[in-house]
Parts: C-alpha cells; sequence; structure tokens
C-alpha cells in the first residue's frame, strides 16, 4: 500500500467515531436523495399516465379564426372593429389525406381521427351531461389503452356493434347500469340516439369516469348531423411523449393545422409538475451538500488536529500533492462507505415503498427504481465528497513547516 | 574533506510586524563527517539559519549548496525529494505520529522515497530501533513511549534513508543529562564512524564543547 493510504486509513481508523458521523451524513443525503428523484419521476409518470388516458400526445385541429379589419390602413385613426371568430366549420378538410402525410413522419406511431360531442346521457328520469368521443376502436385503444380499464364488458365489441357504447364506471353507477342495458343520448345538434352498453372502464381519474364514453365514429357523426368526412380532431401519438412540441410544430407545417403538444392542451399540469421537480431536485441537492459539509468539517478539524503530523512530513520531504492526497483519500473513503450505504438504504426503502397501497388515484405509492437517478445520486455524492475532502487538504498542503516548527 | 553544506553570504529579513535583518552574510561550511554545533544567545538567529540550511525556507537571499549543488531556485517538490533523499530531521520536540508505531515512524520517509521494498524498510527500521536500544519498543505506538526514548526513535526516523546531513534544533533540549549524553554518543558515532554530518543548534555547553566544531553567532552574525 502507498505510504499515502497508509497514513490516510491510519487516521480514518483512529477517528474512527467522527468518520462514522460523516458517513452516516452522506449515507443519509445520499439516500434521500436518489428516494426523492426516484419518486419525483413516479409522480411524473403517474400524472403524465393519468393525462394520456384522456390526451393524446397531439391534436390536430382546426383553429377558430378571427375576422380582419376591412381596412388595412394604419393611418385611418378611428376604424371600428369588432373581431369575431369567423363562422367557418371546424372540419379538418380531407382528414384521410392529412392523416396519410401525419403517418410519414418517422416519429410517429399511432394516427386516429376523432369526433367529440357534448351529450345528455338520458336514463329514465335522470340526465347528465358528458362527452362522447367517436373513435375507430382498434385505433383508439392502440392510443389510450382502453382495454386495460375495462372493468365489465369489453372495448373490442364496440367494433362489431355499431350501436355500442362504453362509458365510465361513474356514469354507470349513477344511472345504474351494466353492460346489455341501453343508454338514450341528446346530442347538442338535438340528435336522440339509443346506444347499447358493451362496456364499462375505471380509468381512475374522477371526471373522466363520471362524463366520457366512447363511440363508434360513424355514430358521433350522426350525433352531429355530419357524414363520414366530418373529422373534428386527428390525434397522434409519437415515439418519445416528450418531444411532442417539436413534432407537433413539424405536422403543423405540413398540414397547415394547428397541432397542439399534451404538455400545451395541460399546460397548467406540466407547469405543475416542473414546480415539484425543480423543488424536489433543488431540495435534494442542497441535502446531499449538507451530508458534504460534514465531511468538510471533520477533515478541517483533522487536518488542524495533525498540523504537526503534516509539518514533520513536509519537512521529510512529502510534497504537497502527497499531503493533498492523504486527506482527500479519507473524504473518498467516508464518501464511498456513505455512498454505498445510501444506495442500499435507498433501495430498501424504494421496494418496501412500492408495495405500500395508498388508494384513491394513486393506488401503489409512486416510486420506482430508476438507473440513471441512482447513477446520478452515486455521481453527485462521490464529486460532493471529493470537494469536500479537497478544500481541506489543500490547505493541509500548504501548511508551512517552518511555521510550525518555530511554536 | 569533502564539503557537504556551503552558504554564501546569506542574508534573510523579517518583514512582519516590522522591517529585521534577522542574517548577515552568513557564510558557512561543513565538512562531511563532521559534527558541528551551533550556538548563541536565544534570538540570535541559529533556527533561522538552520531552516535554510535544511531547504524549508526559502525565503532568503544569497546561495546556498548541498553536496556541491545549488539549492537557492529550486522548486518546492524537488526540495522535498532532496530532503526525503539527504537531511535527516531532529527537533527539540519529537513529532512523532502518534497513531503508528514506532517501527512504522522510522519507516514512513523510506516509504516516501520507495527504493526499497517494504520488507527491506522494515528491516532496516527495525535495524535502527535495535542500534538505538529500542528494539523491544519496536511495535509500541510511538504515544506509549518515555520523553527519551520518543526522541531517539525521531533520530532512528532521521537516520532510516542514510542522509548525507543531520540536522537537529536543539535534538536535546527536552532531556536529561544521561538521555543528553546517549544522543551525543549517538551523533557522535554517525558522524566519525557512519561518516555522516551532523549539524546541532544546541544551548548546552557540554554538548558543544564535545562537538568537533562550534559556528557561535550572535545577532545574526557569525562570530
Ligand atoms: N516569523 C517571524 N517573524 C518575525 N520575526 C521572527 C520570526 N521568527 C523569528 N523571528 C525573530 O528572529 C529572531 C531569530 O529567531 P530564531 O532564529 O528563532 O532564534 P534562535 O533560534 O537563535 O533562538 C528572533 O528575534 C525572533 O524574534
Ligand atoms: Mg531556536
Amino acid at each position: 500500500m502507498n505510504i499515502n493510504t497508509d497514513i490516510a486509513k491510519t487516521y480514518i481508523f483512529a477517528g474512527k467515531k467522527q468518520t462514522a458521523v460523516a458517513g452516516m451524513g452522506v449515507l443519509l443525503g445520499m439516500a434521500i436523495y436518489i428516494f426523492m428523484n426516484c419518486l419525483m419521476l413516479a409522480l411524473d409518470r403517474s400524472s403524465t399516465s393519468v393525462i394520456f388516458k384522456n390526451n393524446a400526445h397531439i391534436r390536430v385541429y382546426k383553429e377558430d379564426k378571427m375576422s380582419k379589419p376591412l381596412v388595412n390602413d394604419s393611418t385611418a385613426k378611428y376604424l371600428i372593429i369588432n373581431p369575431k371568430v369567423l363562422p367557418k366549420s371546424n372540419t379538418i378538410i380531407n382528414p384521410n389525406q392529412v392523416t396519410e402525410t401525419i403517418l410519414k413522419n418517422k416519429n410517429v406511431t399511432v394516427v386516429t381521427p376523432q369526433v367529440n360531442s357534448s351529450v345528455f346521457y338520458n336514463n329514465g328520469k335522470s340526465q347528465i351531461s358528458g362527452i362522447a368521443v367517436g373513435v375507430k376502436p382498434a385505433e383508439a385503444n392502440a392510443m389510450y389503452n382502453i382495454n386495460s380499464t375495462i372493468v365489465s364488458g369489453d372495448f373490442k365489441s364496440l367494433t362489431s356493434n355499431p350501436n355500442g357504447i362504453v362509458i365510465g364506471v361513474g356514469i354507470s353507477t349513477k344511472m345504474n347500469l351494466v353492460v346489455g342495458n341501453n343508454l338514450n343520448l341528446t346530442s347538442a345538434k338535438g340528435v336522440n340516439r339509443t346506444f347499447k352498453v358493451v362496456g364499462i372502464f375505471r380509468s381512475n381519474v374522477r371526471t373522466l369516469d363520471d362524463s366520457k364514453s366512447y363511440i363508434n365514429l360513424a355514430s358521433a357523426q350522426q350525433l352531429q348531423k355530419e357524414g363520414a368526412l366530418y373529422i373534428t380532431d386527428i390525434t397522434v401519438n409519437i415515439k418519445n411523449p416528450d418531444d411532442a412540441k417539436a413534432v407537433g410544430d413539424e405536422i403543423s407545417q405540413v398540414t397547415g393545422y394547428k397541432a397542439e403538444s399534451w404538455q400545451e392542451a395541460n399546460n397548467s399540469m406540466v407547469t405543475g409538475n416542473k414546480m415539484r421537480n425543480i423543488v424536489g431536485s433543488l431540495v435534494s441537492s442542497l441535502i446531499l451538500l449538507v451530508a458534504g459539509f460534514g465531511i468538510y468539517n471533520i477533515l478541517n478539524m483533522t487536518v488542524s488536529q495533525k498540523i504537526n503530523d503534516i509539518a514533520i512530513l513536509k519537512a521529510m520531504g512529502f510534497r504537497g500533492k502527497d499531503v493533498v492526497r492523504i486527506f482527500v483519500t479519507q473524504a473518498l473513503a467516508v464518501g464511498i462507505l456513505g455512498v454505498i450505504g445510501g444506495v442500499l438504504l435507498a433501495t430498501v426503502l424504494i421496494s418496501v415503498l412500492q408495495h405500500v397501497y395508498v388508494g384513491g388515484d394513486i393506488g401503489y405509492f409512486p416510486i420506482e427504481f430508476d438507473g440513471s437517478r441512482f447513477l446520478r445520486g452515486i455521481f453527485f455524492g462521490l464529486i460532493i465528497t471529493f470537494f469536500a475532502g479537497y478544500f481541506p487538504a489543500r490547505k493541509a498542503a500548504k501548511v508551512d513547516p517552518v511555521e510550525i516548527f518555530r511554536k | 574533506m569533502k564539503s557537504i553544506l556551503k552558504t554564501q553570504l546569506v542574508n534573510k529579513f523579517f518583514h512582519d510586524p516590522n522591517e529585521f535583518h534577522v542574517l548577515k552574510d552568513i557564510s558557512i561550511e561543513v565538512d562531511k563527517g563532521e559534527l558541528v554545533t551551533l550556538v548563541g544567545k536565544s534570538g540570535c538567529g541559529k533556527s533561522t539559519l538552520l531552516y535554510i540550511l535544511s531547504t524549508m525556507d526559502r525565503d532568503y537571499k544569497g546561495d546556498l549548496y548541498l553536496d556541491n549543488e545549488l539549492m537557492t531556485h529550486k522548486s518546492i517538490d524537488e526540495l522535498a525529494a532532496i530532503r526525503n533523499e539527504k537531511i535527516g530531521f531532529v527537533f527539540q520536540f519529537h513529532y512523532l505520529l502518534q497513531e503508528f508505531s514506532c517501527l512504522k515512524n522510522v519507516m514512513i520517509p523510506a516509504l516516501r522515497l520507495g527504493k526499497l521494498s517494504p520488507q527491506e524498510i522494515e528491516a532496516k527500521a527495525y535495524e535502527r530501533l535495535k542500534t538505538l536500544g529500542l528494539a523491544d519498543q519496536a511495535l509500541k505506538n510511538a504515544s506509549k513511549l518515555s520523553g527519551g526514548q520518543q526522541q531517539r526513535v525521531a533520530i532512528a526516523r532521521a537516520l532510516i534513508n542514510d542522509p548525507l546531513i543531520i540536522m537537529g534544533d536543539e535534538p536535546t533540549g527536552n532531556l536529561d543529562s544521561k538521555n543528553t549524553a546517549i544522543v551525543f554518543e549517538i551523533f557522535k558515532d554517525l558522524a566519525h564512524n557512519a561518516g555522516q554530518t551532523i549539524i546541532a543548534v544546541t544551548h548546552d555547553e557540554d554538548f558543544a564543547q564535545k562537538s568537533d566544531r562550534i559556528i557561535e553567532m550572535k545577532d545574526g552574525m557569525i562570530i
């Protein structure tokens, strides 16, 4: 063993208690850091998964246009204008061609047309307002994974049943409906039609379960008194949801329609997540930093206590960098032990909490193992310990032995 | 005789708190195998001179030669390597590393030098301790020894790399007359039989009288 390492080791064992305290600090800091970051990741995933139960990654639709002033003359000072939404139809013209165009984008995985219509669900005297979404069942399932949320009946039956409807569990309880019952819908256009309940879903998102239903695209078009070319939305899923904005812009470019990313559509939720992540990252990093201060403190103390040793070592020919190594080695040894302990503790915490059922919309405690968060924690932990050791070590390396011997 | 240590017109100033000319035109020469003592009233600059001779203090004017090599202007790391190989130190206080055994303390400079294997170094360190009558103390912690024993361990440590020069700043300052006599005998033997050079600052009249040569200082000058 190198003599610098040897001396470092002896100092560590000589101050077992201090070393243990500093190591404990790193251990806890490390565990909290990893735990919090894995928690934030899981919270993000669970909140986006709620979003994706109801939202495609990108929604392509025709944006409302405002009327332009009739006179385009900036010198006319007293022109009175009153811009209004142009009373054009908000359908997508030639939806099949638009779909083809979108499918050419390499990032796109699923493209499916959709017709949303506000409806009243009527059953006897009770009436609930909600949204009936007209979809192509197979594609819609690929997009929202509706099948996995079905609690009764079957989503696929929609394909073979033009009059079928799949309703949220909230509607089913409020209206006392089971699979096989009939349900009457009235659209905003005044169309009345009776559907047969073929499935009931539970998304665990209250507002959806209480108001949403899926019907066939053709039925939705009929509710709107429109033909087969009437499409209000084309929904798009892509490989990586985080790219939705960029891909949306591309789609908007080539189709000329507004392509809204899920982040834009759920702005408040996305900003909320962002805030939570900023605060979480900040707090967890600061905790790790505080653990670093523990090492810094103890090393500073060791340097002061061992100032005579440092002086004689330098007199006997140890260079500044040897002294730096002696103390940085101590810091790293404590740091590495703390990091290993912290990783173990975080692993235990996460595996236990993963199996804790908290109920509600959330289900199991939202936390998951994520290698990159672990690695980032280890990396930061070691970097912080290194610097926590380096500054006292540099101070030690600058000790002038003559000054010490004069005392 | 071969010159081992030489200074030419060394001058040193302290600037803090006041400008103070502490060493004035020091020119001395010490030969191989000499046991030289440096004496003078307290505050006359003996320690200051010794720190310059030892290469630890680089802040002076004039030239310093060690083993006919100019030390002035060498870098800190170069000087550290030279000290490690060519100079042994003994101070009034022993400066042993408390957490280490005596044996390990003696081994440290040799481990730093790295010319021998750890096993050879251990054997050599043990040999040195034995000559100094400390064989039975070798594995004890340095803090467990008496003052006289600790000083002898420090001497063993100064000797481990077979340095050209051993420098002592009042090496017997904390010892009783019996231990002082032991240390003097060790030094004399090293100088006369092993051909090593000893430069020791001392206040001990008797110790100085028995040495080969006395260099006396007064107010920063050699007289
Ligand atoms: N760092 C310093 N700054 C200013 N003056 C110093 C310093 N170190 C020593 N001195 C002064 O230099 C003189 C010589 O000190 P020193 O070499 O220790 O004397 P000696 O070892 O002969 O007793 C003394 O007057 C002392 O007060
Ligand atoms: Mg002195």
